[in-house]
Formats: structure tokens, sequence, C-alpha cells
């Protein structure tokens, strides 16, 4: 039976904990001379120090947050749509709409972003002729723009398990909650959200990671102000060839997530066991 | 008698197929009404129309005597038990019991206390904080009448709510929803597909077929005088034969089945000489016998041989083939045990009095 999960674990240990161990060896030492190191906690000294690293550490945790919920709350109504009110051939195109921009790379689809947004693009021509902006407003490196993208990519990663958690719930409990009395909003409440819990804690997790170490969309549509954690990761590993400081800086995006996501489990009363089943 | 479900004229189309046909009928206050018919007769989409989970095309439905045009189910005082019971399992019994009141904005602490008494009531004390799936089918059973029971509705629906349970615990369930009624002396209305729980179960009884309702009695009425060949055939075991009207008397008609065998039997609605007719005899009516000498003279005679031992404890029959026809013919056995040593292939008598027989117009659905 261990022989069906080899290949998985070779791959999990080969890829991903040999590396990650070497990493850490690599964060916890310090360059004295040419190719002389010791022992030093100074990579994750700097990182306090320098008010910029933490700066964009604690920016990029609260977009990543912010991200997941505006993606709930997009992604909920459609996939109860998709999961409750549309029917056969219906059902399944939307469904394949939702998986329609997976087709593009991502670097074409946020170039297109970019195509559609800059000042000289087509969004902003637009508002022109339509009378609402005197001139072509740049509507690029903005936070809000970094949101949209990345809301934009993750929604797939939201509505599918939010599907799955929304199928599995039996119409029958809403229609006697409503016999009962119930309104649509303590439906939601005392039925629909208890029932999707694990749903919606699974599509967060994963919709928050995937956005905590995200590097092209925050890059390419929030330009130099982007501030993302993963930038700074970048650079200090290729600009700066100071992979002590790149490796450190991975471990705190590391511990940052786990810590997160452990908070986000706790806070709504969730086992993390629960959630992965569902997702 | 005061009506607490008055039903006038309801019609329900689903594109070219009609599932609820011109509907009117009452339910007086207290009593415990049944529609009993096959799957797809339309009877889940009345009772869904009643609760106000579908609007009728044409009609109306009025509950304690007020029209419910217009009025979403959460706004009516009916509530349901649905078929597969629909409790919340992400709440406690407690929590589930009280759902509806902490709608209607109720204190917490008059709550607590309808809940107490409403789960004492149904046999189940102090079982608020229980987790459903913690709970055996039949005290969910208890669960979901004591949900919707406790918020005092005029009108109980009930969907088939017996319909997942086995058998033995289906029979307790019987009983235990006969007492719970009869104690509450709230009006059900109990839609199922078993005529045994229907005829057990109600004081009156409505049969429903394509949309419409065969007739309407106590299940005495349509057990012993069904009003339409679809209720003899649907209502209790029955014997069918079908053939020609021979001779049409005053209330008789005299019958030759297809393959030859004649019978007298009780003629129902009109039947003219020459028409397709079907008769019904109950397995009961039957009288058995070793030789015909021990038959009624007033019966019509008939022989054959045993083709089959049915035994079924008090439900006991035997299959006999009709010596001439070849016809097989359910007769119950009686209880006295007097035919346990009956053996396959035995030649027996066999006799019924006409009028324990029925006869309809073949194809006549509803006098």
């Amino acid at each position: 039976m261990l022989l069906l999960v080899a290949p998985a674990l070779v791959w999990l240990v080969g890829l991903i904990v040999l590396p990650h161990l070497e990493l850490a060896l690599i964060s916890l030492r310090a360059r004295v001379a040419p190719r002389v190191y010791e022992l030093s906690l100074s990579q994750y000294r700097t990182f306090f120090d320098e008010p910029l690293y933490w700066h964009t550490f604690v920016r990029t945790a609260a977009m990543s947050i912010l991200a997941t919920i505006c993606t709930l709350l997009i992604a909920f109504p459609a996939a109860w749509y998709i999961a409750k009110i549309a029917h056969g051939r219906a059902k399944s195109i939307l469904f394949v709409l939702c998986l329609i921009p997976f087709w593009v790379s991502e670097t074409v689809r946020t170039l297109g972003w970019m195509i559609l947004l800059r000042e000289s693009g087509v969004l902003p021509h637009v508002l022109v002729a339509l009378g609402i902006t005197a001139a072509p407003v740049e509507m690029l490196y903005h936070d809000t723009t970094i949101l949209v993208g990345l809301v934009y990519t993750s929604l797939l990663f939201m509505v599918v398990p939010l599907i799955s958690a929304f199928d599995s719930l039996d119409n029958s409990l809403i229609e006697a909650a409503y016999d009962l009395g119930g309104d649509d909003w303590s439906i939601l409440r005392q039925i629909i959200v208890p029932h999707a819990a694990p749903g919606i804690a699974a599509g967060a997790v994963i919709v928050f990671m995937l956005t905590l170490g995200n590097y092209l969309t925050p890059t390419l549509l929030g330009g130099k102000n982007s501030l993302w954690f993963t930038e700074q990761i970048y650079t200090q590993f290729i600009t700066r060839f100071n992979w002590e400081q790149g490796a450190a800086f991975g471990f705190l995006l590391l511990v940052l997530s786990t810590v997160i996501v452990w908070l986000g489990l706790k806070l709504t009363g969730q086992r993390f066991g629960d959630v992965m089943r569902r997702s | 008698m005061r009506q607490d479900l008055e039903v006038d004229g309801v019609s329900k189309r689903y594109g070219a197929q009609t599932a609820v046909d011109a509907l009117s009928f009452s339910v007086a206050h207290g009593s415990f009404f049944s529609i009993l018919g096959p799957s797809g007769c339309g009877k889940t989409t009345l009772l869904r129309i009643v609760a106000g989970f579908l609007t009728p095309d044409v009609g109306d439905v009025r509950i304690g005597g007020r029209s419910m045009r217009g009025l979403a189910p959460n706004r009516r005082p009916v509530n349901m038990v649905f078929q597969h019971l629909a409790l919340f399992p992400m709440m406690t019994v407690g929590e589930n019991v009280g759902y509806g009141l902490a709608r209607r904005g109720a204190a917490r602490a008059e709550i607590a206390g309808r809940v107490d008494a409403m789960l004492k009531r149904v046999g189940l004390p102090g079982a608020q904080d229980k987790r459903i799936d913690q709970l055996s089918g039949g005290q969910r059973q208890r669960v979901a009448i004591a949900r919707s029971l406790v918020l005092e509705p005029t009108l109980l629906l009930l969907d088939e709510p017996l319909g997942a349970l086995d058998l033995k615990l289906r029979e307790h369930m019987k009983i235990e929803l006969k007492r719970l009624q009869a104690d509450f002396g709230t009006t059900f209305v109990y839609i199922t597909h078993d005529q045994s729980e229907a005829l057990v179960l109600s004081d009156r009884v409505a049969v429903m077929n394509a949309g419409r309702f065969e007739q309407i009695g106590t299940p005495q009425e349509l057990y012993y005088d069904p009003r339409s060949s679809f209720v003899a055939a649907f209502v209790g075991a029955n014997n069918r034969v079908s053939g020609r009207a021979m001779r049409v008397g005053e209330q008789d008609v005299e019958l030759a089945a297809d393959h030859g065998l004649v019978l007298r039997a009780r003629m129902r609605g009109q039947i003219a000489a020459g028409q397709t007719v079907e008769a019904f005899v109950r397995p009961e009516a039957v009288d058995l016998a070793r030789d015909a000498s021990e038959l009624s003279a007033a019966a019509q005679h008939f022989s054959g041989h045993v083709e089959s031992l049915l035994f079924d404890g008090a439900n006991s029959a035997v299959l006999v083939r009709e010596e001439r026809t070849r016809v097989d013919i359910r007769i119950a056995l009686p209880q006295t045990g007097r035919f346990t040593d009956l053996k396959v292939g035995e030649k027996v008598a066999f006799g019924f009095e006409s009028q324990h027989a029925v006869c309809f117009v073949a194809g006549d659905h509803g006098v």
C-alpha cells in the first residue's frame, strides 16, 4: 500500500522538505568573510530592524486577508447559483466559465489586465468616451488594482469547495427552516453558513495561501508600489544575491501563513482535518 | 364542525401534465386526514400548495377560514413534517425544537420552558442537548413533530414521514403518530402511498389518482364500499376479474370473465349489458371448504385446486386455480387453523355471496 503513495512521498521529500531544510540552514548563517560563514540570527534581526521589511510583511498579510474576504463575498452567491439554482446544461456551462481564465497562462492573463487598465489602455479611453472622466486615468499601480487581480485569480479556488458544500446541503432543510418561520437572513446564518463552514474554510485557506505567495499579479499590477513580500524575497535571492536574507524572509512567510491559517480556523471553530476533506 | 382546511377548486399544471386537477375538499378541525395515492398522483404537489411552497394556477386554499393567497410558507399557520424529517444537523435537539419560537422573537426563557414541556410531551424529556445523530429513527420522528407542534399550528402536514423507516419501527410509529394526534388534537393532513398507514391512522382518507380524488371517506367506507375500480384495486388486497356484463339486474350484474368464469357482483354506477366491466372480491370475503356442501347456500360456488400456499401469520392466504377457467383467486385462510394441513394440488371448493363482490365499468375512475 505504501507503494501507492511512494511517488508523491519522493516528490514531497525531494522538492519540498529537503530544500526547506537547506533554506533553514542558509537562513541561520552569516557571511563573515568570502566563503566563511558562522551561525547567526542576524538575517532575522535585519527583518525587525528595517521598517520597510516588516511593513511590507504586515501589508502583504492584510491585503491577502482582504483579498480572501472579497473572494468569499463574490464566490458565495455565484457558487450558490451554480449549486442550487442552475440546472443541467446551464450548471455545467457556468462551472466551465469559472474555469476558463485558467486556460490562459497567468502571465498573459495579467498582461491582459495591464492592457485594459493602463493610462493609454482600453478602460480609461472608454471612460473618457462616456464622459465620465475628462482625461484618461491611470488605473494600474493602485492597491485596488492588485486586489481585483488577486480576487480574479482566486475565484475558482473558492467557488469549487463552496459548490460541493452547497451541493451536499439538503434543500428540505432550507424549506423546513422557511416553513418554521425563518427568513432569508436567519436561514443563511443558522443553516447555510454552518453547513458550508468547512467548505468556506477550505476555500479561504487555499485562496489565502495562493494570494500570500503570489508574485506575478501584485508585481505586474502594482508596479513598484506593490510592496509584496514575495517580491522582497525575489529581490534578495536574484537581485542582491543575498541568499541568507532571502531564506530568512521565506521562513518568515511560512510562519506567517501558518499562524494566520491556524488563527482563522481557531476563530471559526473549524478543524484542519475536516476542512481539508472538503477541499 | 369547524373546517381547518378548505381547498377550493385548486389546479396545478406542469407543461402538458396536470398534477392537481380542480380539487375541492375540506378537513374538519382536530381530525386526521390522509391523502393516499400512488407515486406521481399529485399528492406531494397538493401538499406543497397547502404549505405554500407552490402557488396553484387557479383556486384558493383557506386555513382556519383565512385565505392563504399570496402568503409565504413562513407566514402560514401551517407546519410540515418532511419526508426525511429535515432536522437541522448543525443544531441540538433543543435548538431544533426552539427554532420556530426563536424566529417569532420569543424570549430565551420562554423558549427554554416551552421546548422542555414539548419534549416531555413527546416522550423525550431532557433531550435538549443531544445531537441529532445521537437519536434513533423513532426519536428523530418525535423531534420533527415536536419542532412543528411547539408552534401550535392550525394544521400539521406530514409528507410520508414513515417512508424511510424499517417495517418494525414503522408499525410502532403508526401507533405513536395516532396517539400524538389524539393527544394534541391538532388537525393532521398526511400523505402516503402506503394504504395500511392511511387506513390505520386516519379519520378520513382521500384516494388520489392522476390529480383527482377518486373517493373521500372513512377507512371502512373505502374498504367495504369502494366507489371506483381504482379504489377497489388500490385499497387493500383484492381479486380483480375483468370481463363483459351479461345480465344487468336491479343491483346485481352477472359478468362473464374473458376466460369464461361467470360470477355475480353488486353493481356500482351505471352498467349496461355488453359493457366491459371489472369485478373485485376481497380474499377474506371468499369462503373456502374441502367440500361444496360446507359452503353457504346463498353463495355462488366454484371449485379448484390449491396453486400455492401463502403463509403470513394473520394474513395467510391460499391461491386457488379455478377448475374450468384456470383463473387464480386469492382466498384468505380463516384464523381457526382449520386449513393448516392444506396441501398444494388439493381439490377445494370456494364461494362468495354476490353482495361481497363489486362490479364497475372498466376504466371508470370516480363515481
